[in-house]
């Protein structure tokens, strides 16, 4: 160690400072990542477990019943595998958005520690949402392929939705990552967003059924779900949906914008949160 | 003084209407040991984070290295080695990870990290808890392990946030040890404590803080000279006649404190006091004489004690 005598020219600083500004997003997703193969077994098997049961139950089971009422046409599960890529992109979202903010800030607080290295707040959301990222986009893509083992994915373009499930998970992710970075005491607001966010945008997004058949009353609970605009994404590109093309636009842009605002509110709550 | 690693003039941070830092000014030479002692709430974290360019201060200057924490927080950062006061160490992750992945936020190329971490592992004593959870580890092996993540980019200055509060004395032995070995090498320690004896163990060079301000300045030995006499009597004789006997004592010594336990006589030879109390005709349950300590500095300088 060479410390005592000479200061560090101002242009050596700068150049130690480099790598950290360029790479320091990349950092803290690869840490993250490296804390996920603690559970990776876990994360492995329900990412091949899930969509088995699910496309099972719905394909063989539901879909049989649909099928026969509504006269064939288009297999139900083709209309239903969409919905379920997404949720299953959302769901991944809705754990790594949710309890990491609160471990990291609080109960184990190693964003402090990340931003007391030369780790930035923007590039601690930045690494966050590319791990997240990691996690959702193998998730839909083993969802797709037991799609299509499943004859689920009739189009030839239908592996676009491997995208546009993780773009909703992503705009789902990115919509309360500002709230629950901003959660100081876990009163339960994590599971209330799982039991009132979460499931119910399962349920009301034309996940089952056309959002149409819901009561207009209730429809718009589709319009503002990410999950809704995600799903007709997906029936668009799985089966060649029919839709006006100015719709197909709005889900793009809908939960695009969702992603920016959302990673633009995350990065301030984090700045504020992390200069005390 | 040669050029200075920190720079400080009349630094503030207000929460609101709350100083918890007011208008504070010093300066850090390199490869000095430099302390801020203080009660708890005295404003030295807060110092801390500033100097660590985690907080942005609310008006002063503040200068690191020659660069402003505001502008180039990250290069700052890439010079310093923080150590907490609560330790921030990955739980999720095992020993020798911790160290890897903090090297990471500097750069440190994945094949070079390695061989720093066995290195950093073996000077903390922890080579044998290297596949460790965290978890699993004593309170004083986590200080250590979070010294060593504090170690990984060979940093210039290293802050040390109350480092040893809460550790046994065994733990905080092997600590100072440690710190010692990292002074001897050159590197720039600021750090906080509220421990009089670590204050003295460590700095060559110590401010005493209070209410966000600095009280006095300089080496513990300076500062035992300029405040305190050579040595302390300290006298008890219940808590209910302390007050009262003190009263009576006027001449002995050449300051009393009366603190609720018991009386603190200061002078340059405590057996001769004693004898004249003794003169006197007082009888103390019990009596103590010891050399000045920074407590005694503390305490004629705010009235206070430092540990409450």
């Amino acid at each position: 160690m060479t410390a005592v005598s000479a200061l560090p020219t101002r242009q050596a600083l700068i150049a130690a400072g480099e790598r950290p500004r360029r790479f320091g997003s990349w950092y803290v997703a690869e840490h993250r990542i490296r804390s996920m193969r603690a559970y990776a077994t876990t994360l492995i098997v329900t990412s091949f477990a899930n969509p088995a049961v699910y496309l099972f139950a719905l394909g063989i089971g539901l879909g049989s019943l649909v099928n026969r009422s509504s006269g064939g046409g288009l297999g139900y599960l083709a209309f239903v595998a969409p919905a379920l890529i997404a949720s299953a992109a959302v769901t991944v979202a809705g754990e790594e958005f949710t309890y990491p903010m609160m471990m990291g800030f609080k109960w184990n607080p190693i964003f402090f520690a990340m931003n007391a290295a030369p780790i930035s707040a923007y590039q601690i959301v930045n690494g966050m949402v590319i791990a997240a990222l990691a996690r959702i986009l193998p998730t839909a893509a083993v969802y797709f392929v037991i799609m299509v083992l499943f004859g689920a994915a009739p189009s030839g373009v239908a592996v676009v939705q491997v995208l546009t499930a993780a773009l909703t998970g992503l705009a789902v992710g990115l919509v309360i990552m500002p709230y629950t970075a901003s959660i100081e005491e876990d009163k339960g607001q994590m599971a209330m967003i799982q039991r009132f966010g979460i499931l119910p945008m399962f349920l009301f997004s034309g996940t089952f059924f056309p959002l149409t058949q819901l009561p207009v009353g209730l429809q718009w609970i589709g319009w503002i779900s990410p999950l809704w605009h995600g799903t007709q994404l997906g029936r668009v590109f799985n089966y060649g949906m029919v839709e006006p093309a100015w719709l197909t636009v709005i889900h793009l842009v809908y939960l695009l914008a969702l992603c920016a605002v959302g990673w633009r509110l995350a990065r301030r709550v984090f700045a504020r949160r992390l200069n005390k | 003084m040669p050029q200075a690693v920190i720079s400080a003039a009349r630094l503030t941070k207000k929460y609101k209407d709350f100083a918890a830092v007011d208008g504070i000014s010093f300066e850090v030479a390199p490869g000095e040991s430099f302390g801020l002692l203080g009660p708890n709430g005295a404003g030295k974290s807060t110092t801390m984070r500033m100097v660590g360019a985690v907080s942005t201060r609310t008006s002063g200057e503040l200068s690191i290295l020659g660069l402003d924490p505001n502008d180039a927080g990250p290069e700052i950062r890439s010079q310093l080695g923080v150590v907490p006061q609560q330790d921030n160490l990955d739980q999720e992750l095992r020993v020798r990870d911790n160290l890897i992945v903090y090297g990471r936020y500097f750069g440190i190329p994945m094949r070079a990290i390695g061989r720093k971490a066995d290195e950093l592992l073996e000077f903390a004593q922890l080579a044998d808890r290297a596949k460790s959870k965290v978890d699993d580890l004593s309170g004083g092996m986590k200080r250590r392990l979070t010294i060593a993540r504090a170690l990984v980019n060979d940093p210039r200055i290293l802050l040390l946030d109350e480092p040893t509060t809460g550790l046994d004395p065994q733990a905080r032995h092997i600590l100072w040890d440690r710190l010692f070995r990292l002074k001897e090498q050159g590197t720039t320690l600021v750090l906080t404590t509220h421990y009089m004896d670590e204050a003295e163990q460590l700095c060559d060079r110590l401010v005493v803080v209070d209410k966000g301000t600095i009280m006095a300045e300089g080496s513990p030995a300076a500062l035992i000279r300029e405040y305190s006499s050579r040595e302390v009597l300290e006298v008890r004789f219940g808590s209910d006649r302390n007050e009262e006997v003190a009263a009576k004592l006027a001449g002995i010594g050449e300051r009393h404190e009366v603190l609720p336990d018991r009386i603190l006589i200061y002078s340059e030879n405590g057996e001769a006091e004693l004898a004249k109390i003794h003169a006197a005709g007082y009888r103390p349950i019990t009596s103590l004489v010891r050399r000045s300590s920074l407590e005694d500095v503390f305490l004629r300088l705010t009235g206070r004690s430092l540990i409450e």
